[in-house]
């Protein structure tokens, strides 16, 4: 029976398991050293805030890996040998495979910042993380302040989760307007608000200098190298992104580059070994897809379709159009097609915003085909099909906000602000549209 | 704030250690009028007069005293009977833990309490109810500034001993149970409490305060406080807003006002949206006999029954699922999702847990069924309902055994009193037999549904952590199905604490309500197709 391999229980590698499972009565191991069983790495926050237990955040229950004949291995793979199709772990023993997937997702970044291995310096994406800040932070008796440095969505949850439990927090970003390098200006700017209205110290445009230890080798505190303003604290948060976690892979005869190198098919340059998930890198882009994507539900997409691959029904790994989502405090995110934070030549847009400063939406579109491009919406929830379908059939800006009833997600008893949108389009661009009112007919209308 | 808090928490806390400590506390003396009065309804034995007379009538005793004594005495006088050459058994007082307390011993100790309390009811109502409602509204407005900006607030919920099975909840499961136990089966040992409220009962209906009329008053005003509660705690939420006002007013005006009034004019108490078989004592014998010969309004109470049951339910049920009834208008719902609501996390969501729920929410369903079509029959063939139908079994006995098990232990004692250890939503989950019944409707035949949202979700199991019904949510959301099942009662609070807005409680077409699928929106079309239409 054909063994498959598997390194890292993610969502990617175990994605990947339970398609071949359905498929084929194929051996499976998954192999990992962070923890036994598949958790949501999403919802490592939960549990520091309280909100969940890490019993929670387990999709599975335990037996089911059992059930489905898909074997566990805690272990650290140090080597990979593709010549003999073998893998050195981390305490000298080897293990066989027929077919080897890699699927180790990511470790934080750190750019040889002087101090960032220090006592009381984490990162926050490890279950092993979770547990140090819950030792180093437990409150704010022990821990008077923390910085985090960077400001992407993980800065913002590390911020979120020590502002739970009352830590005063200052937040160092580089760009000059939170996570600028994604979102437009208004909406940045939107977020820099829910995190000063929160009172987390935000200070933009600032760069990290150097890491100071106290006489035990603990961080004390924080430099900013524009200001040299010296910030006490007891921990410092890097959240400078996330890089694929392939060292073992380096001394291997699997090519790479900032990422495991695969090609349409997921596969890299060795016959039977496969990439997927963070740690894996395209050879060319797939449309405007970034090489390296982490993002949990690629993770998936790429597990769903190698485990076609692999049980006989080789398949192009095609993710469909652009979407993702994310919370900030309180402020819910989603995203469908493409908005830049910078327009295209070719791009218009169309932003409105509620007076509360809680919710907005920003529409990307052709300015010479209309046709629509991407929405960013903060606050209010979208159908995730309505937009897919939008986005397929290449539909104009006017045909969404048209039919924006049909688009929201909200719960029942909502306020729903389409009319004032509607109308601010209207306005803005001298046309007359009329909003649809929602039909349940074009929303299950598959055609 | 956090003062103002601890001081709100310390007023309650006061208001309801007098109301507890009320119990230990109640004096009684037993009048010549008031021993004859309910010794004729209660006794036939000469024997138990007698004695009962001489050591219990114009005595000063404790309730606990007076208690013993009245179930001393019972006991003595049938050894007296049962010694007798001919057993007179009408004579015999029948004692059965369970049942003797509160229909034999109660109303003799109700009617004979004596003590500060009895002299000063007005002023007691406003030290337990009065000093527990202040200080737990105190305490719940500044949730209003403690728990930061409106949004999701969950902070330190599995942290908290009272909230996770820890001492204080321990502590509060204690209580319930202990309260349910004195309620259903020892009220005799409730008089105080009960008196708390007796100007309010004779205000309402003009009758003496009952143990039921103190439940159906805590009911209301523990909902009241707690729903204030969740009106800070979800303030951002219009769906949570409007369902919970919703739910407080059918309790206060369909289950406590109405059925008050009602009595005040001289009517059944009846409570209009309590619908069989969750109402199991709608069919008996009793019941029926009473509607029938309370007029016009009874005959419209009994016909109205019916039609709630087998009309108005099921047809709601199917255009907006069973929520419209669970979470929106039952009084066991309503007190699950304002008292229960700090409890919600800890209901099992494993699969040994649903196939447990399965067989007994079920179970329970059968047996309402078979017990009231048994009731029926023996009342329309005109038998006794104590007379023996078969095996040994009168359908008496079956009412019995269905009330004591199902309608006061199930319901009452585990299903509220486990709150802090299984979650709230108990009874609803596992034994109530309306809720199995509109689970029923559904999960087969109805435009309800949570729709999944495309591909957005990311496993991290807040809606299955706070599901109340134990619903393993992720599990469908992950793959991008909708959520079907039998057991959601349509809190909203999965879409609410979902962090990437992937679920949302909707009424639709049934058709594509159910939508089984192998590989989620967001992937290569056509894998989509290959797999999901396979």
């Amino acid at each position: 029976m054909e063994h498959i391999v598997i390194i890292g229980n993610g969502i990617s590698g175990v994605t990947t398991a339970r398609h071949i499972r359905k498929l084929s009565d194929k051996k499976i191991t998954i192999i990992s050293s962070e923890t036994e069983h598949f958790f949501s790495r999403t919802a490592l926050m939960y549990v520091y805030m309280g909100h969940m237990k890490f019993e929670n955040t387990k999709p599975y229950e335990d037996w089911f890996w059992d059930k489905n004949k898909i074997e566990l291995k805690k272990a650290l793979v140090s080597h990979i040998d593709v010549d003999a199709k073998q893998l050195k772990l981390a305490n000298n023993e080897t293990f066989s495979y027929d077919k080897l997937i890699i699927a180790t997702g990511s470790k934080p970044n750190k750019f040889g910042w002087p101090g960032q291995d220090l006592d009381g310096v984490i990162g926050m994406y490890h279950k092993q993380d979770l547990e140090e800040l819950e030792k180093l932070a437990p409150d704010n008796k022990a821990c008077n302040r923390a910085v985090i440095v960077g400001g992407g969505l993980i800065g913002i949850e590390l911020a979120e989760m020590l502002h739970s439990r009352d830590i005063p927090v200052t937040f160092l970003v580089r760009e000059n307007s939170f996570w600028s390098g994604v979102l437009p200006e208004q909406e940045s700017a939107l977020i820099n608000k829910e995190i000063t209205d929160n009172h987390i110290d935000l200070r933009l445009g600032v760069n990290l200098k150097e890491i100071k230890a106290d006489e035990n080798g603990r961080a004390k505190s924080v430099t900013i190298l524009e200001t040299g303003e010296e910030i006490p604290c007891n921990v410092v948060g890097l959240t400078a992104g996330v890089s694929p976690n392939i060292n073992f892979v380096k001394d291997s005869k699997i090519e790479t580059k900032r990422g495991v190198l695969v090609n349409r098919f997921l596969e890299t340059n060795i016959p039977d070994v496969y990439a997927i998930g963070d740690c894996a890198e395209q050879r060319e882009a797939i449309g405007e897809r970034r090489p390296i994507e982490a993002v949990w539900y690629t993770g998936r997409l790429m597990g769903e379709t190698l485990a076609q691959t692999i049980c006989g029904t080789k398949t192009e790994y095609k993710p469909g159009h652009w979407f993702n989502s994310a919370k900030f405090i309180d402020i819910e995110y989603q995203t469908y097609g493409w908005v830049w934070a910078k327009p295209k030549e070719n791009e218009a847009r169309f932003y409105w915003e509620d007076q509360s400063g809680k919710r907005a939406i920003h529409i990307s579109y052709d300015k010479n085909t209309r046709q629509f491009i991407g929405i960013n919406t903060f606050g209010i929830r979208m159908r995730h099909e309505f937009f897919d379908r939008v986005l397929t059939d290449q539909k104009s800006v006017e045909h969404v906000i048209t039919h924006l009833a049909d688009a929201n997600f909200d719960p029942e008893f909502y306020k729903h602000y389409e009319k004032e949108i509607v109308t601010k389009f209207n306005t803005e661009n001298a046309t007359t549209i009329q909003l649809k009112k929602k039909s349940w007919k074009r929303i299950f209308n598959k055609a | 704030m956090k003062v103002i808090k601890n001081i709100g928490l310390i007023i309650c806390f006061i208001g309801f250690a007098i109301f507890t400590a009320s119990i230990f506390t109640g004096t009684n003396k037993v009048s010549e009028e008031a021993f004859n009065n309910w010794a004729s309804q209660k006794v036939k034995s000469e024997f138990f007069i007698e004695k009962a007379k001489k050591e219990i009538v114009g005595k000063e005793l404790s309730t606990y005293e007076l208690s013993n004594k009245i179930i001393q005495i019972a006991k003595a006088s049938n050894e007296y009977h049962k010694s007798q050459k001919e057993i007179t058994w009408d004579k015999i007082i029948w004692i059965k833990w369970n049942k003797t307390s509160k229909d034999f011993v109660y109303p003799l100790v109700r009617a004979s309490a004596t003590g500060w309390v009895t002299n000063n009811q007005g002023l007691f109502f406003w030290l337990t109810f009065g000093l527990a409602i202040l200080g737990g509204t105190i305490a719940f407005l500044t949730d209003y500034k403690l728990l930061g900006p409106a949004g999701i607030k969950n902070n330190g919920i599995f942290q908290h001993s009272a909230t996770n099975r820890g001492a204080l909840g321990m502590l509060a499961f204690v209580y319930f149970v202990g309260f349910y136990v004195l309620l259903y089966f020892f009220p005799n040992y409730l008089i105080n409490p009960i008196l708390s409220v007796n100007q309010v009962s004779k205000g309402l209906s003009g009758n003496e305060s009952s143990q039921w009329f103190l439940y159906g008053f805590m009911y209301c005003a523990v909902m009241t406080v707690f729903a204030i509660r969740m009106f800070i705690k979800y303030r951002h939420n219009n769906y949570q807003l409007v369902r919970t006002g919703v739910v407080l007013f059918f309790q206060i005006a369909f289950a406590f006002l109405i059925p008050e009034i009602l009595v005040a004019f001289n009517k059944p108490w009846f409570d209009f949206k309590n619908a069989w078989p969750l109402n199991y004592t709608f069919f008996f014998d009793y019941n029926i006999n009473n509607l029938i010969d309370s007029g016009n309004l009874g005959i419209f109470m009994l016909v109205w029954g019916i039609i709630l049951t087998l009309i108005i339910v099921p047809v709601m049920v199917y255009f907006y699922g069973k929520r419209w009834y669970c979470s929106w208008v039952c009084g066991c719902g309503g007190l699950a999702e304002t008292l229960g609501d700090p409890y919600r996390q800890l209901s099992s969501k494993s699969l040994f847990s649903w196939k447990i729920e399965r067989w007994l929410i079920h179970g329970v369903l059968v047996f309402a069924v078979a017990m009231t079509a048994l009731t029926l029959y023996t009342y329309f063939a005109e038998i006794e309902s104590w007379k023996e139908v078969a095996l040994g079994f009168s359908a008496y006995d079956i009412q019995s055994t269905y009330g004591f098990l199902i309608g006061s232990i199930f319901s009452g004692v585990i299903g509220t009193g486990f709150y802090p250890i299984l979650g709230n939503r108990v009874w609803c989950r596992f034994g109530c037999p309306l809720a199995a019944y509109m689970g029923l409707i559904q999960r087969f035949k109805s435009r309800f549904r949570i729709t999944t949202n495309g591909g957005q979700c990311i496993s991290c199991g807040n809606c299955s952590t706070y599901c109340e019904q134990g619903i393993d949510v992720r599990a469908y959301a992950q793959k991008g199905e909708n959520i079907i099942r039998a057991s959601c009662v349509g809190c909203g609070v999965c879409s609410a604490v979902c962090p990437r807005g992937v679920l949302k409680l909707e009424n639709g077409p049934e058709e594509g309500r159910i939508n089984p699928t192998e590989i989620l929106l967001g992937n290569d079309v056509d894998l989509l197709q290959l797999m999901n239409e396979k």
